[in-house]
């Protein structure tokens, strides 16, 4: 040590050591805090992520090249144009009125950027049918607008408007259908389309009476259509994560699952506007009624034919078939042994003859479990999806949480040592995110299943419908028999399903299946 | 309190140079605020250090005022995501010891007091934002966030490091 050190040593007083030194203890103090904290958590997460590897959907599925696809659009309603936009065209004015509302709100905004980014899928819309003359010349426009114009831009050949969808279907320059027709229509069109050898994409639920999804399953797989079901929910992707967690025995035994519709709003009962312009002269009124019973010209049941048996397959076909979908691709379940329904019109008393309230129970013997669905359409309390294993249960919406159980077998262990948390998430799954993660901290743990709702591909926001148009094309382009994945099996399970929700629901009393003679008794 | 000299430090980087004089009373309370915000920096700092798994990406997706675009763009970007995921647990970890030990403490409290803007810009208390996260109480404008930022304001204005903190030793050393 030289002399000049020790000099400066010798100035530091003892004064000086201990005001200088005060807040070393300190440190340890947060170090004991660091190590309790710790402690806890490394043997929270250590062990489970190790063993468990989800299936995690890795980006948009590119699009198969092959020549244009001239499509025809029949029903060219609310829905119609939605998926219209979904393939990448709107109308004109629209167009305009987005960009506009865009200048000002970020919403909008986004909503723009996110349509005018939607890959162009080399198809032209080449014929609609539509029987309400205002929809029809909307849809015509919309076809048209093939380079994403406003009012003024350039636009395309316009699609010729048929007045009859038998007319569009056998059209030479037509290759491929898509179907947004009332429920009573599906069937009807899928059955035209595939006679001419026209692939389809058809609106939820596959059919409106039992006896038809029989023959439109035969129809559709005798003539070697390219065929996909409008559950678009066949894309989102928490559910494909959930799969392959359950796939891996993350959650154990399942014995219930329970699925809900909780809507509260005239729209969301169907209750929609009666547009002014319509009337005797612009609606085509017998082709509506088609294959249902006769009914007087009336706006209300056109405009709102979802209240009515007569063209809707009610709370099952409408609204529960999303959620066994979901479950279905999920699970596997297929069609229930056993169906159990009850409800009732209790707050829509607008002359509506199908229920706003419904339960269904469905019994899966083989399986061990039993699907329960609950509906409502006066009430917004969310009920998500839940699959209830023995071991965890796994709630899932936009995003996915699997909550453990404390009386579980599997993880009796873990949570005995105080490794795992009982009650507590144990996994979480954002869309968009590359992974599950292990739930960690109390902030973690509050944002798990709320979720960001934002439906993702590479970390972009993409709608579900336009993925679900694109698998169904990409089928048809690659021509070796590929099927989408809600084909005509898929939804064969799903129209069974729920007409056998509806006819215990009618008769009030238990509904069976035979599945080997395939009989509903 | 009264300034009794003022002079730049070694580094001619202190942007005040007046060393303060104390009483004991003013000399508790300054270095009581120092420690306290220490503490809670450099406790939130080490845990985010120790989990591996811990990231920012949540918080920084339900951003919400007028610079939300920016954080959800930097949440959606993986390289510049992980890049603040280590910045901000390393910050606020060195920040924290720094405040403790009374070392540099007046530089440690720009960077928290930058730190906490930041927070506060991807979360500000304004009317009519809301988030997923839930707050702890009610705010409007001003919130927690904000006064740690102006507590460390006063950690800035009023140093105390070469009273209570390693820098002690070091002043000792320069009269030597």
């Amino acid at each position: 040590m030289s002399q000049e050190n020790k000099k400066e040593r010798k100035g530091i007083s003892r004064r000086d050591m201990i005001a200088g030194l005060v807040s070393i203890p300190v440190l340890g103090a947060i170090g004991y805090g660091l190590y309790l904290q710790n402690k806890d958590k490394i043997n929270r997460t250590s062990g489970l992520l190790k063993n468990v590897k989800p299936i995690i959907p890795q980006g948009i599925p590119p699009l198969v090249d092959g020549s244009e696809i001239r499509i025809g659009i029949v029903g060219c309603g609310g829905r119609g144009e939605y998926l219209m936009k979904a393939l990448g065209f709107v109308h004109p004015a629209k167009n305009d009125e987005w960009t506009e509302r865009s200048k000002t709100d970020k919403y909008w905004l986004e909503y723009l950027t996110e349509y005018l980014g939607q890959e162009n899928m080399n198809v032209k819309v080449t014929a609609i049918c539509d029987i309400f003359e205002k929809n029809a010349k909307r849809a015509i426009a919309t076809g048209a607008n093939i380079f994403r114009n406003g009012i003024n831009g350039k636009m395309d050949a316009l699609p010729e408007r048929f007045l009859t969808y038998k007319e569009l279907v056998a059209s030479p320059d037509v290759d491929a259908i898509i179907i947004a027709t009332p429920d009573h229509l599906h069937v009807p069109v899928v059955l035209e389309a595939a006679k001419h050898g026209k692939h389809v994409y058809c609106e939820k639920p596959l059919s409106w009476t039992v006896e038809e999804t029989f023959e439109v399953r035969k129809v559709v797989k005798d003539t070697g259509i390219i065929f996909q079901l409008g559950h678009q929910g066949r894309q989102t992707e928490s559910y494909q994560v959930a799969r392959s967690l359950i796939q891996q025995d993350v959650i154990g035994k399942i014995s219930l699952i329970e699925v809900c519709t909780n809507r509260n709003d005239p729209n969301g009962a169907w209750v929609y506007d009666i547009d002014p312009e319509a009337n005797e002269n612009t609606i085509d009124w017998k082709q509506f009624i088609g294959p249902a019973p006769w009914h007087d010209f009336s706006l209300e049941r056109f405009f709102r034919w979802r209240c009515w048996w007569d063209y809707s397959t009610g709370l099952s076909g409408d609204l529960f078939t999303h959620e066994f979908d979901a479950i279905n691709q999920i699970l596997d379940l297929g069609i229930p042994h056993s169906a159990m329904a009850s409800g009732g019109i209790y707050f829509y008393k607008d002359g509506r003859t199908v229920p706003d309230v419904l339960n269904m129970a469905f019994e899966y013997p083989k399986r061990d479990l039993t699907l329960l669905y609950s509906a409502t359409l006066s009430s917004e309390k969310n009920r998500g999806k839940a699959i209830m294993g023995h071991d965890a249960w796994l709630e899932l919406d936009e995003t996915l949480t699997v909550n453990l159980d404390p009386r579980s077998t599997r993880y009796k262990a873990e949570i005995e040592s105080g490794i795992l948390e009982p009650h507590k998430p144990i996994f979480s799954y954002v869309p968009g995110q590359d992974k599950i993660d292990a739930i960690t901290t109390p902030t973690e743990k509050y944002f798990a299943g709320r979720g960001l709702l934002f439906t993702y591909r590479d970390g972009k926001a993409v709608d579900t419908t336009h993925l679900h148009l694109r698998e169904w094309l990409n089928c048809i382009r690659l021509n070796d028999g590929t099927q989408p994945s809600c084909d005509i099996d898929q939804s064969f399970e799903e129209a069974i399903t729920a007409h056998m929700g509806t006819i215990s629901y009618h008769e009030g009393r238990r509904v069976n299946w035979d599945d080997v003679n395939e009989v509903i008794y | 309190m009264a300034p009794n000299s003022l002079k730049t430090d070694k580094f001619g980087l202190q942007i005040s140079a007046q060393i303060m004089e104390y009483s004991k009373s003013e000399v508790l309370a300054l270095v009581l605020l120092r420690m306290a915000i220490g503490w809670h920096f450099f406790y939130e700092g080490m845990v985010k250090v120790l989990n591996p798994l811990w990231t920012s990406k949540a918080y920084l997706m339900d951003s919400g005022g007028f610079l939300k675009e920016f954080f959800i763009w930097l949440a959606q970007n993986s390289t510049l995501q992980s890049a603040a995921d280590v910045l901000n647990a390393w910050g606020l970890t060195l920040i924290g010891f720094s405040l403790i030990i009374g070392l540099f403490s007046r530089y440690a409290a720009l960077a928290g007091m930058a730190l906490l803007g930041l927070y506060y810009l991807s979360h500000p208390a304004f009317p009519g934002i809301e988030y997923l996260f839930p707050s702890d109480g009610s705010y409007f404008i001003i919130n927690k966030t904000l006064v740690e930022l102006f507590a460390l304001y006063v950690i800035f204005t009023f140093p105390t490091d070469h009273l209570i903190g390693l820098e002690r030793f070091w002043k000792k050393n320069l009269k030597q």
